[in-house]
């Protein structure tokens, strides 16, 4: 039953991202950037659910330090994972707009530094997840990672606000403006993008319960 | 014992071994040799472009020489159960770590002392022309290389392919203090007292340094104990 919901809500979501897709594509082009400005509904959603997930990670990490509760580590490296490819695909798309804006893939300025740094905390976080055997030590080990990345977090954030940047001031928080129709489509695109996290990150949580269910199974096996 | 002693005899501790067989000094101050020697070919030496880059170029060799003696910090119990005993003492988890960074700070600023004059030399960089301001870029600096390097190195001491996650850990971690550090020295070399422009970064290595300290202290338990 349950998987069925978590598909559903999947099959949901991703209806979502393509009549989303559609209303994006009948929208007019933006004065002075044309047709390239509407890939920002897709890079500042990526970028949200990323932070999103970065910060449910934060929690989860302190949760399975205090209670020892494995749930809360398979929470904490599956929602990592899915905030990866988020943050991935915020990359992504933010070079493929510098390309066409600025005439470059990659500025080094603060924002995009932060973001990349970001992004290499987290993947060190799944390689140290790999290089440690012993369960509770990977686990542990992992959380106090999960913690120290997080406070990179804010330095992402607020970097455009800190040093004057080459990355463009905020639409909703810089005193930018979007017209109302825009901002709906924004707020729809934002919300399939958390759908489509959540359900990522349910399946890959029950991914990791399975595998240590089987990691139990086999040292049972192997004790007796 | 109150939480200070512990502190200190950890990092006397620690202090005492290193300088009795400089193991990880002479190889550090081997390899920042090794390093500005190797800039030299990348870059020209007495170029005036490299004079500008030359703060970044200083750190690099700071960061890269300081992580030998950083490594070695808890490996160094891992002979004998050392690690072991020193967990099983009667003191915090946090004063265990603060005896480390204190012990491999000295280490650093040393390694640092050598290296900054030698540095000077090579790439005929005036760095005393605002001496106190360098002085204090560089303590906050390296204080922020010492907690990383220690908690990563505690970290990693029983992991797997220790040698390979310790940078990849430790770098990436440390790149908001090493671009203020960056930053500040460049501009100190360069001549530019730090003004309202730049003053921002020097918050930033201030903030760096207390945050990871703070988070530091509060985790090195669990990574020990578990």
């Amino acid at each position: 039953m349950k998987e069925k919901i978590v598909y559903g809500l999947g099959a949901i979501a991703m209806l979502i991202l393509v009549r989303d897709i559609n209303v994006i594509a009948g929208l007019p082009e933006e004065m002075q950037q044309g047709a390239i400005f509407k890939i920002i509904f897709f890079h500042v959603p990526m970028a949200i659910t990323a932070m999103i997930a970065a910060a449910v990670a934060l929690v989860a990490s302190v949760l399975f330090l205090i209670t020892k509760n494995f749930r809360f580590d398979s929470l904490a490296v599956g929602v990592t994972e899915v905030g990866l490819a988020f943050l991935a695909g915020n990359l992504v798309t933010g070079s493929i707009w510098g390309h066409v804006i600025w005439g470059e893939w990659w500025a080094w300025d603060a924002r995009l530094t932060s973001a990349l740094v970001c992004w290499i905390l987290y993947a060190a976080y799944l390689m140290l997840r790999g290089a440690v055997e012993e369960p509770t030590q990977r686990a542990t080990f992992a959380a106090v990672w999960s913690i120290f990345s997080f406070i990179d977090v804010p330095i992402v954030i607020f970097s455009i606000k800190w040093w004057r940047t080459q990355h463009p001031q905020p639409v909703f928080w810089g005193g930018g403006s979007f017209p109302p129709d825009w901002t709906k489509v924004f707020l729809w695109q934002m919300l399939a993008m958390v759908l489509l996290a959540c359900v990522m990150t349910v399946v890959r949580v029950g991914q990791e319960d399975a595998q240590r269910e089987l990691d139990s199974l086999r040292r049972t096996a192997h004790a007796m | 014992m109150n939480f200070l002693r512990q502190v200190m005899v950890v990092a006397a501790k620690d202090l005492r071994a290193e300088l009795r067989t400089k193991e990880a000094l002479n190889g550090s101050l081997a390899f920042a040799l090794v390093i500005l020697l190797l800039f030299s070919f990348a870059f020209d030496p007495t170029g005036d472009t490299t004079r500008e880059i030359s703060g970044g170029l200083l750190w690099i060799v700071f960061a890269f020489a300081g992580a030998l003696i950083l490594n070695r910090s808890f490996a160094r119990e891992l002979p004998n159960d050392c690690l072991d005993a020193l967990i099983a003492a009667p003191i915090s988890g946090a004063a265990l770590f603060l005896g480390k960074a204190l012990a491999n700070y000295c280490l650093l600023l040393a390694m640092e002392a050598v290296s900054l004059p030698v540095f000077g030399i090579f790439y005929s960089v005036r760095w005393t022309a605002q001496l106190p301001e360098l002085a204090l870029v560089l303590l906050l600096g390296t204080w922020a290389l010492t907690v990383i390097g220690t908690m990563t190195s505690a970290l990693t001491v029983n992991i797997r392919l220790r040698e390979v996650m310790l940078p990849m850990l430790t770098y990436p971690m440390l790149v908001p203090a090493l671009m203020g550090a960056m930053q500040l020295t460049m501009a100190l070399i360069a001549g530019t007292p730090i003004n309202k422009e730049n003053v921002m970064w020097l918050k930033m290595l201030v903030g760096f340094d207390a945050i990871y300290t703070a988070v530091s202290l509060v985790l090195v338990e669990t990574v020990l104990v578990g």
